[in-house]
This record gives structure tokens, C-alpha cells and sequence, in this order.
């Protein structure tokens, strides 16, 4: 890989005529600067990406030839039960996951923005989760959440709970442990764009608010979440793109189940295209799950764009 | 009053970062336990009989030795290639003015958007047929490129002064030598979190090894650990002990380079 980068300047300095030679040279060298990088980029993700994009109109099983059949793939989703539970669920994790970690992460953000002794080890602790590897958080999470043994539903025993739930084990609580899950794991992330953010806020903002007689509570309701709102709008966008490629955490904590109650889109990708070998197939529900990610970021991008003309 | 609230604080701040920290008390907990006590009413926080031979018989258990040098050899492997192409890239996307670069750097915002799973069959049929699945190197093809790299480089390089390269270049140095002896000396903080992301990243991925590796002897800590849940009889303790282990590296890389990691990630997050 080095030859390359070393290579390319000389052979482009000495041919070109005089004139034209400074600015080809400059290309040449820029084009040498993000060749390595962009030859792995473009052959392992671009062509990928455009390929995802045909392979949906096709008919491929890796032994017969691949067979263009149009918008085929895209009725059979219709019909295919198990992928439309796969997209109800995805959704179902997303609505859970998305409010509840923007809540927790600015909840933490909010408490440990100030000069205090001992903060340093809180955020750390709250950050900490998130660069878990994902097998032990669930391996962890699925103890913690056993019925009948686990320090959870004793808890909740303990507090008066009588009939606690199954968690992992029943078909309409699966779904809240994982999101709980999820949500311990990824607050800490966003914890920290949401401090950087807070440190953006201007401190003459609360100091022109409080000349202006207001309380504590205004002065959150007017200055710190219109400060805020950038962050917000990029922790969002960051969070629903996330949501709805969870895979990781769904395979090791209940691979879908029980039954398929918390089988996911990616997870259905991956059955269809690498278990069972359908590529066009996988694909059509890969392009779904892209263009739904896009329509939500998109909206995100217009409802903030019309607040913020307001 | 004043000092009523701080104390209140405190409180606050100590139960949030207890209920944080449960989970990993009771890893510790139950990797120091015999299997027959981890699951049991009232939960036993403090084992009574510490079982640190855990720690040791894990090893003859499972190939942990050959997870752990898998592990470690991909994640230094692509930790470096993204760095080394990653940064390289990012000069000429922020140090340099040529025709089509704003056009490809779109590309490489477009498909940071574009969730993996989305394009992760071609992938798995380009790897297939070019005969790389079950190799640690579709794992580097794939990992080593990254997008996010050139992107959490270029808007670092975006704050160093366009005087200090001008200047440079006056000296007579090539572009290559200010990328070399200007640029890299002062984007050490950001190289370090970039490099300290992304081995974090490669040694907790589960889904790309999962896809792609087939046979035990190529298995990186994370499917092994992910093997003993796969067992009937689960042997919960040793199952702890695994992930004491698979975590505990990190954890150091972490208490070493904290600033690093949060610096890497207020700078993505920051659009430019």
C-alpha cells in the first residue's frame, strides 16, 4: 500500500506540459491521499451499496443464475408473516429505545454538567456500558432478568409486586427487557453529545435570564433546550438509524424469541440472505429497511428545519 | 440550604451510579461464585466461598488463549489500517482543493447514513466469491475502511490553522511531508481517540465475526463467550468469569485513555 502512495507524485510531476502541470498535480496527489482508503471504501461498501439496490429485483440463490423479476420480491414481503412481525417489532424497539435514552441521557447530562467533586467517576461510570461488549451485557442482562432467581423480579418482589413478569421468557415482556437493556447500554453515548452540547450554551444566556428574574425551570424551558435543540436533532437522527439496525444485542439476548417476539429486520435479513441463501429476497427487505431509515431521517431534517425558521 | 441540596445531589448521583453498576457487581459477583449459587433467593451479593479458580480453569475449558490472541491480532490489524488510511484520507479531504473531492466525500457521508445490514448480502456474496468467508480477512477488508475514520479525522484537521500547511509549504515541504511532520504531530489527541474507538469497536463485534467465521479455531472472545450460553446445561459462573475477562482489557484501555474516548465522540458528533 505504501508504493502506491509514494509512487503516484513523481510519474504525475514529470509528464504533463508546464501549464496544466500544477493543477493536475494537485488532483493527483489529493486522488493519492484518499486512494488507499477510498479503493477499500468503494469495493467493499459503494459497489455493496448499489449491488443491495438491483439485487432486490432479482431472483438469486448463489446456484442458479440470478433472474430479474421485478417488484416479486417486494409481494412476497407482503405476504411473509415472519418479516412483517420482524418490521412491527423493529418499530415497537425503536419507539421504546429512541424516547427513553434521549430522557436518560439528558437526565444524566443535565446532573453531572457542573464542577463538582467526584464527577469525573460518574460520567465514567455512566459511559462505561457502552464500550461493554454487547455478549456480556446480554449474557448479564438475561441473569438479571430471570424470573425467578434474578435480583430484578426479587426487587420487584420485594417492593410488592406480586405477579412479576417473565421478561426474557414471555412473549409481551421480552420486548421492555430488551429495550431496558438497550437503553442502560447506549445512555452513556449520548450522555456525552448532550454535555458537549450543554458546554456550547453560552453562560451570558443564563446570566441575561436571570437578570430577567427568571426561575430555574424557565431557564431550562428557554435556554437550555433551545440550546440544545442541534444536539437533540443529531442524537435523534443518530438514535432512530441505530434503533432500527439492532442486531447484536436481539441475537444474543433472545434470538427473537420467544416465538418471534423479538425478532427484528436485520435479523431477518440475515436469516433470509446468509442462512437460507435467498440474496434477492434478503435483499428487497435490506432496501425496505433502508428506505424507511431514510423517510424517518428525512422527516427528522424537516420538522427541525421548519422549527427552527419559527 | 444550599449544602442540603449537595448532600441531596450526592445521593441522587450515588443511587444512579449504583443502579449503572449493578450489572457489572454481579458479573464479578457470580465469576467468583460455584455455579449452584449464582441463581439463588435472596440474591448473595458477597459470595461466600471465593472461587477464584474460575479465573484459571476457564482457560482449559474453552480455547480462551486462541480467542484472545484472535481477538487482539484483528483488532490491532484493523485498528491500524484505519487509522493509517483513515487519517491519510482525511488530508486530502481537509487540507487540499481538487476536482471531485466535495462529490466523493458525499459518498462517504451518504453511506455512514446507510444502516450495514442494508448492503451486508453483497458483501457476504463478494467475500464468498472471491473465497475469503471463514478468514480473518474479510473481517480486515471490511472493518479496516471505515468511513467513520476519515470523517472523525477530516473535522479535526479542520481546526488546525490553514497558515501552519502555507507555511510549510513555503519551506518547500511536499504534501506529503506536512501531512507527516505537521499534521500527524498535532492531531495526536484525535489519532488516539479514533485508534482507542476503534480497537473498542473490533474487539466487541459480534455480528461481523459471527457472519463471517466459521470454525472454532478462528472464533474471536466474543463467540467463544457467546458458545457457552449456546450450551443446554448453562454454567452460569463460568459464563461470568468469561465476561470478567472479555471485559476487563477494556476496561483498562478505558481507564487509561478516558479523555480520548470522550473527545472522539463529542468531536463526531459535532457537524461540519
Amino acid at each position: 500500500m505504501a508504493d502506491v502512495l509514494t509512487a503516484a507524485p513523481p510519474t504525475a510531476a514529470s509528464s504533463p506540459p508546464r501549464r496544466f502541470s500544477r493543477r493536475w498535480r494537485n488532483t493527483l496527489i489529493g486522488w493519492s491521499f484518499i486512494l488507499p482508503n477510498f479503493l477499500g471504501f468503494a469495493v467493499l461498501t459503494l459497489v455493496p451499496v448499489i449491488a443491495a439496490f438491483v439485487l432486490s429485483f432479482m431472483d438469486w440463490d448463489s446456484y442458479n443464475a440470478p433472474e430479474w423479476i421485478g417488484l416479486k420480491n417486494f409481494q412476497r414481503m407482503l405476504h411473509d408473516e415472519s418479516t412483517k412481525v420482524a418490521l412491527k417489532n423493529t418499530a415497537y424497539y425503536a419507539l421504546g429505545h429512541v424516547p427513553l435514552t434521549v430522557l436518560a441521557a439528558l437526565g444524566l447530562a443535565l446532573l453531572l454538567n457542573r464542577k463538582i467533586a467526584g464527577v469525573g467517576f460518574f460520567r465514567a461510570a455512566a459511559f462505561f456500558p457502552y464500550i461493554t461488549s454487547m455478549v456480556a451485557v446480554a449474557v448479564v442482562w438475561n441473569m438479571l432478568f430471570n424470573p425467578e432467581f434474578g435480583p430484578i423480579n426479587q426487587f420487584l418482589h420485594f417492593i410488592g409486586v406480586d405477579n412479576a413478569p417473565g421478561w426474557t421468557t414471555s412473549t409481551s415482556w421480552a420486548m421492555p427487557a430488551v429495550i431496558v437493556t438497550s437503553v442502560w447500554r447506549d445512555m452513556g453515548y449520548y450522555m456525552i453529545l448532550f454535555l458537549a452540547g450543554l458546554q456550547a450554551i453560552p453562560t451570558e444566556h443564563y446570566e441575561a435570564a436571570k437578570m430577567d428574574g427568571a426561575n430555574n425551570w424557565q431557564r431550562f424551558r428557554h435556554v437550555t433546550l433551545p440550546g440544545l435543540r442541534p444536539v437533540t436533532f443529531l442524537v435523534l437522527i443518530l438514535l432512530t438509524v441505530q434503533s432500527f439496525k439492532v442486531f447484536d444485542l436481539i441475537v444474543v439476548m433472545t434470538d427473537g424469541g420467544p416465538g418471534r417476539a423479538t425478532l427484528v429486520l436485520s435479523q431477518q435479513i440475515y436469516r433470509q440472505g446468509i442462512v437460507e441463501g435467498e440474496f434477492g429476497y434478503a435483499s428487497a427487505i435490506s432496501l425496505v429497511l433502508f428506505l424507511l431509515v431514510l423517510v424517518l431521517t428525512l422527516t427528522q431534517f424537516w420538522f427541525n428545519n421548519r422549527r427552527e425558521r419559527k | 440550604m444550599k449544602a442540603a441540596l449537595r448532600v441531596l445531589l450526592y445521593v441522587v448521583l450515588t443511587v444512579a451510579a449504583v443502579a449503572i453498576l449493578v450489572p457489572f457487581l454481579w458479573m464479578i459477583s457470580a465469576s467468583l461464585k460455584r455455579n449452584n449459587e449464582v441463581l439463588t433467593i435472596p440474591v448473595q451479593w458477597i459470595p461466600t466461598d471465593f472461587q477464584w479458580k474460575n479465573f484459571s480453569s476457564i482457560w482449559t475449558q474453552i480455547p480462551l488463549g486462541t480467542y484472545l490472541r484472535n481477538t487482539i491480532f484483528l483488532s490491532a490489524v484493523i485498528t491500524f489500517l484505519q487509522v493509517l488510511t483513515g487519517s491519510f484520507a482525511a488530508y486530502g479531504f481537509a487540507k487540499m482543493r481538487f476536482p471531485g473531492r466535495d462529490a466523493l466525500f458525499f459518498a462517504y457521508i451518504a453511506t455512514i447514513a446507510v444502516p450495514w445490514q442494508a448492503y451486508m448480502i453483497p458483501q457476504y456474496i463478494m467475500m464468498q466469491k472471491a473465497g475469503l468467508t471463514n478468514t480473518f480477512w474479510s473481517l480486515i477488508l471490511l472493518q479496516a475502511f471505515g468511513a467513520f475514520g476519515v470523517f472523525l479525522m477530516r473535522q479535526y484537521y479542520l481546526t488546525i490553522p490553514e497558515e501552519l500547511s502555507e507555511a510549510a509549504r513555503v519551506d518547500g515541504l511536499t504534501e506529503y511531508g506536512i501531512w507527516a511532520r505537521v499534521i500527524l504531530p498535532l492531531s495526536k489527541p484525535a489519532l488516539a481517540s479514533l485508534a482507542l474507538l476503534t480497537f473498542v469497536n473490533t474487539w466487541n463485534d459480534y455480528m461481523g465475526p459471527f457472519i463471517y467465521l466459521t470454525s472454532n479455531d478462528l472464533w474471536t472472545i466474543q463467540l467463544g463467550l457467546r458458545s457457552f450460553v449456546g450450551q443446554f446445561d448453562a454454567d452460569y459462573a463460568m459464563m461470568m468469569t468469561g465476561s470478567v475477562l472479555s471485559v476487563l482489557p477494556i476496561l483498562l484501555i478505558f481507564l487509561v485513555g478516558q479523555r480520548y474516548f470522550i473527545q472522539g465522540i463529542a468531536t463526531s458528533g459535532m457537524k461540519g
